[in-house]
């Protein structure tokens, strides 16, 4: 993925690594989520849940709730409000979530 | 300016219904709205289209209740065809989730009592656990069962309201806004309305304009006793579909959008929300079905319902002022049919709708005890 951003982070300092979509990418410690992903090249991160049109991280200061991703199997977490860590896997979203159905337990 | 024939105070869901049922009798009507800073039920509401259960102190009300549920197809094919505005009616039943046997049993027994009070023509169903979690897949166990009736449904609110101001001004009718009306003044060839910045005239006035209505309609010698009652919502995000009804205070929209409300609180004009209220919202949510625990919430809002002192609509034209009417409920989504189709033609010059007699302000005039509102 070719970035449309540069950073200003110097050579030399440290980095972790995070999983995106499964492929890991080297990024910059200290940064948002969103503000990694976009370094590493990442246009859209989600679909919206009813139109399906592509949406990647706007706003970068937690208002607009358009850089919804998964992180570490945590759906719809605000991408610009989390650093990164490392370690970390994000995943896109794709259309409306699926709420998981829990297990229930005996009858009251 | 054109001469009017009715001019309809309020543009909210009371309003707007009348205000379109007058343009398709051919009238030309003023509706004259609030400000943007007015408390708007119409814009905080949650949706349903409903009927199990209302009515259980005064089964007329559940009688004209049904008779708006038995119009809204009607309606929705109307403002689809005038507007192409889809307001998102389904009506496949409706559940209401009861938490205990105690709750269930009150439960049967108030709709039995309805039941058999309107001659056993009010169909209802009363599901346990397995059965109800068959069709209500992430059922809670808490949830003991439910009540469900195939009469109950739901719809868009906000489209409805943008689609009865919509077909309103296609037949007609002309909105003004930011209208505070100060008084309804008898006047040749009938009444001049003053608001903060202009008057109008026109031989009927409609007083809609909700919790505004009670100062109005004692002008004009009516009894409106309403106050603000106000509920809480809690707004999830939109999820894959899992609810394919509504309940009573859950309902997932047509876009996915969850929908979360309850409570009843008596705070005066304070449209703002509590921390604590909505915490038990949305535990009874969690409880009704865990997998809302997973859920991001995406907004809260409190909206005043417009309440009568015991709970029922008030619908009545004056005597010392002929011509003028007042027209006020909490279900405005729910009777907005009635107020297309059968209220707005009583108002325009046609016969009272049968059994909209019970619904008159003099009823005040007797005391009777306040009571709380069942759905």
């Amino acid at each position: 993925m070719e970035s449309l951003f540069r950073t200003d982070v110097p050579a030399g300092a440290p980095r972790v690594t995070i999983e995106f979509d499964g492929a890991p990418f080297s990024v910059p410690a200290g940064l948002s989520v969103a503000a990694a992903l976009l370094a590493a090249g990442a246009r859209a991160t989600r679909t919206t849940p009813s139109g399906h049109a592509p949406r990647g991280p706007y706003c970068m200061m937690g208002v607009c709730f358009e850089c919804l991703v998964e992180i570490d199997g945590v759906a719809s977490r605000q991408a610009c409000v989390t650093p990164v860590r490392d370690g970390m896997r994000v995943r896109s979203q794709h259309g409306a979530r699926v709420l998981r159905v829990v297990a229930e337990g005996p009858s009251r | 300016m054109d001469a009017v024939d009715v001019i309809v105070i309020g543009g909210g869901l009371v309003g707007s219904a009348i205000a379109y049922g007058l343009g398709r009798c051919g009238r030309r009507v003023t509706v004259l709205d609030g400000a943007d800073d007015a408390f708007r039920a119409a814009r905080g509401n949650f949706g349903l289209v409903w009927v199990q259960g209302k009515g259980a102190a005064l089964p007329p009300y559940a009688t004209w209740t049904r008779g708006s549920q038995t119009r809204w197809p009607a309606l929705a094919a109307a403002l689809r065809e005038e507007t192409g505005i889809d307001v998102q009616l389904r009506q496949p039943g409706g559940f209401h989730l009861c938490f205990s046997d105690a709750q269930m049993q009150q439960r049967a027994t108030m709709l039995q009592a309805l039941c058999d009070e309107l001659g056993g023509d009010y169909p209802f169903a009363m599901l346990g656990h397995a059965e109800l979690a068959a069709k209500l897949p992430g059922l809670g166990p808490r949830v003991v069962g439910a009540s469900y009736s195939d009469m109950d449904g739901h719809v868009n609110p906000l489209k409805l309201l943008r689609a009865l101001h919509a077909a309103a001004q296609r037949r007609g009718a002309r909105f003004v806004a930011g209208q505070q009306v100060d008084a309804i003044e008898p006047a040749a060839g009938g009444y001049t309305v003053r608001t903060q910045t202009g008057r109008f005239d026109a031989p009927r006035v409609v007083i809609a304009a909700g919790l505004g209505s009670r100062a109005l309609a004692a002008q004009v010698g009516l009894n409106v006793p309403v106050r603000p009652n106000r509920g809480e919502v809690l707004i999830g995000e939109r999820v894959a579909p899992f609810l394919d009804y509504p309940t009573t205070y859950i309902r997932q929209t047509e876009e996915g959008t969850i929908q979360i409300g309850d409570s009843h609180e008596d705070v005066g004009f304070d449209d703002g929300v509590r921390a604590d209220v909505l915490a038990a919202i949305a535990q009874h949510a969690v409880h009704a079905f865990p997998l809302l625990a997973q859920m991001k919430l995406v907004r809260a809002w409190g909206a005043l319902r417009v309440m009568s002192s015991d709970g029922f609509p008030v619908y009545q034209e004056s005597e010392r002022c002929p011509g003028v009417f007042a027209a006020t409920c909490h279900s405005g989504v729910t009777l907005a049919a009635a107020h297309v189709l059968r209220v707005a033609p009583w108002i325009a010059g046609g016969a009272a709708p049968a059994g909209i007699e019970p619904f008159s302000g003099a009823r005040f005039e007797r005391a009777q005890p306040s009571l709380q509102p069942v759905h």
